[in-house]
């Protein structure tokens, strides 16, 4: 049996592991927040069961992403998950960004085929698997992303 | 001490069970209560011992299941203090029950022009099916206003209902705020404008006394399921005058006196409006529920709470950057505490919380309109009932500390 210490410092390191200090850090320090003047093509992307809510505008030049930006409402996860989407595509091919959007949501989904590494910063989202009520909070910025870049003829 | 609540603990056998290895905390009973081994029992005796379908059987079993049900009934009014078991009227939920009196009374008398009048605090349950009703009949709903600690706001209560009131439905305590509102006040200026009044007694009749007859609204509804009762029975009381000219809810078995080819004629009170088999075994292990709350005594039930609430609401006051909603007071509230901790997302909140071992509700809790105008996407919620003890509001607060400091809140409050 373990002593109750043990299970106190179990349980911190399992929430250490979902809230990483760079998920902290985007949520209290968003990057990209805000909207575009012109954008290519905006999309809202909602969360019923949370309640969380995402914005996402791109703005398309020469078949890459020229500038991106979010806004919305939510919990941690989701807003440090958009935040962290939009570091990690600015300026991004537009296939560069679809193939990365296949590799994020694949490591949510716990694929075996997905090296979090690879994924650089992204890999800290990789602690929301255990916390299976959470993935769709990690994926909405994502999904909403992908609609996005569907309504753009370069994208679709 | 109101109640002894070491000894309540033991019949309840789910307390014993432990979460994330740490015992379980649970404070989300406005949610969905527990339930004590009475009640477990009594639904196990009725599948082990006479299930069988009621009135309409001729043997021994159909004899006994039948007793036990409409005992449960009886149970039921003593409960409310209804007048009679012919007003007690079960379904599934209280949100089935809402919806019976929106599509049979609301449907015959609420017409085009006609005024519905709700709170600025509905749950879904009590805001939809009347949402419908207006759309369908051309009907507008006006919304009662919140003070600034979330009362409704009304004053020049005589004031309250405009010549085109046709009815007017609230909580009795708000599920997302605790605000006790003034039913009874309510009720007699209803009664004197003759305007309809139902009560949505979610979180009313399982944490204080109710008398309906007290209250004197028309329609009184709760469910079993948040008062140590089984899920799957709701209750709808109502005066017996209006159940009886209104027309069934659901057609079926059951309902009907005689049926020919051509049409049908309805079963007495309250039968009309059970159409098909019963929920049974529910009903039956829901009377156990309503004596373990009739032997503790509403009055105690009442009095651990405000007592257990006075206590959270101090110690959630001790912490920096918490926002609390709803009246200061716990003589105004019920055992229903909401809040916010800094900037910290409810759900963030209640996902720490729950690897400490303490659940607790978060999110908009079935009130969207609600939280838009208190200008939050949701709060935390922590809520009571009678195995709730000091010592677990103590381990929240230290959950809560805990996650201040994932969140990097700021040990004090900025001057």
């Amino acid at each position: 049996m373990t002593s109750s210490r043990e299970e106190y410092a179990r349980q911190e390191s399992e929430l250490d592991e979902l809230y990483r200090d760079i998920i902290i850090d985007h949520y209290r320090n968003p990057r990209h927040r805000g909207s575009l003047a012109t954008p290519s093509a905006s999309e809202e992307g909602l969360n019923p069961l949370c309640g969380d809510e995402v914005t996402v505008d791109i703005a398309l030049q020469d078949g890459r992403i020229a500038d991106i930006a979010y806004r919305g409402s939510g919990c941690s996860i989701s807003q440090s998950s958009a935040s962290m989407m939009t570091e990690a595509v600015h300026g991004k091919r537009v296939d560069e960004t679809r193939k990365l959007i296949e590799n994020f949501t694949a490591m949510m989904r716990g694929s075996n085929e997905i090296d979090p590494e690879e994924l650089g910063d992204l890999e800290a989202m990789a602690g929301v698997r255990k916390f299976p009520v959470r993935v769709k909070c990690a994926t909405l910025a994502w999904h909403t992303l992908n609609e996005a870049l569907g309504k753009t003829r370069e994208g679709s | 001490m109101t109640l002894d609540v070491a000894r309540i603990r033991k019949d309840f056998p789910i307390l014993e069970r432990k979460v994330h290895g740490k015992p379980l905390v649970y404070l989300d009973s406005a949610n969905t209560s527990q339930k004590p081994r009475q009640v477990i029992e009594a639904l196990v005796r009725y599948y082990e011992h006479y299930n069988a379908n009621i009135h309409r059987a001729v043997h021994q079993l159909g004899e006994e299941a039948t007793n036990a049900y409409e005992e449960a009934r009886e149970k039921v009014a003593r409960f409310i203090n209804a007048p009679s078991p012919e007003c007690i009227v079960f379904t599934r939920n209280t949100t089935e029950a809402i919806n019976l009196v929106a599509y049979t009374w609301g449907r015959a008398n609420i017409r085009e022009g006609d005024e519905i009048l709700l709170t600025e605090m509905e749950h879904h349950s009590d805001l939809i099916p009347w949402q419908r009703l207006a759309a369908e009949k051309g009907a507008t709903i006006r919304y009662i206003g919140l003070t600034e600690d979330q009362r409704l706001a009304l004053d020049g209560l005589e004031n309250l209902f405009e010549a085109n009131t046709k009815m007017v439905a609230m909580p009795h305590v708000s599920n997302s705020l605790g605000t006790i509102n003034p039913v009874e006040k309510i009720a007699r200026e209803a009664q004197q404008r003759g305007v309809m009044f139902l009560v949505d007694g979610a979180q009313g009749a399982p944490h204080m006394p109710v008398d309906v007859q007290a209250i004197g609204a028309d329609f009184y509804a709760f469910s079993s399921h948040k008062m140590l009762g089984p899920t799957g029975v709701g209750v709808l009381y109502g005066r017996r005058e209006l159940l009886e000219e209104m027309d069934p809810f659901l057609g079926g078995g059951e309902m009907i006196r005689k049926v020919t080819f051509e049409g049908a004629t309805w079963n007495d009170l309250p039968w009309k409006f059970e159409a098909g088999t019963q929920n049974i075994g529910d009903v039956i292990a829901f009377g156990a529920a309503v004596d373990y709350l009739s032997d503790l005594g509403m009055e105690n039930v009442r009095a651990h709470e405000i007592e257990i609430t006075t206590y959270a609401l101090d110690r959630l006051r001790q912490l920096n950057d918490v926002t609390l909603y709803g009246p200061p007071d716990p003589n105004d509230r019920g055992g229903v505490v909401s809040f916010n901790l800094g900037e910290i997302h409810p759900h963030d909140v209640g996902q720490v919380l729950d690897q400490y071992g303490v659940a607790i509700r978060a999110g908009h809790h079935c009130t969207q309109p609600l939280m838009r105008s208190l200008g939050v996407p949701g709060t935390a919620r922590a809520s009571f009932y009678v195995y709730n003890t000091q010592e677990e509001v103590d381990m929240m607060i230290e959950a809560l500390k805990a996650a201040r400091d994932i969140f990097k809140l700021p040990e004090h409050s900025a001057p």
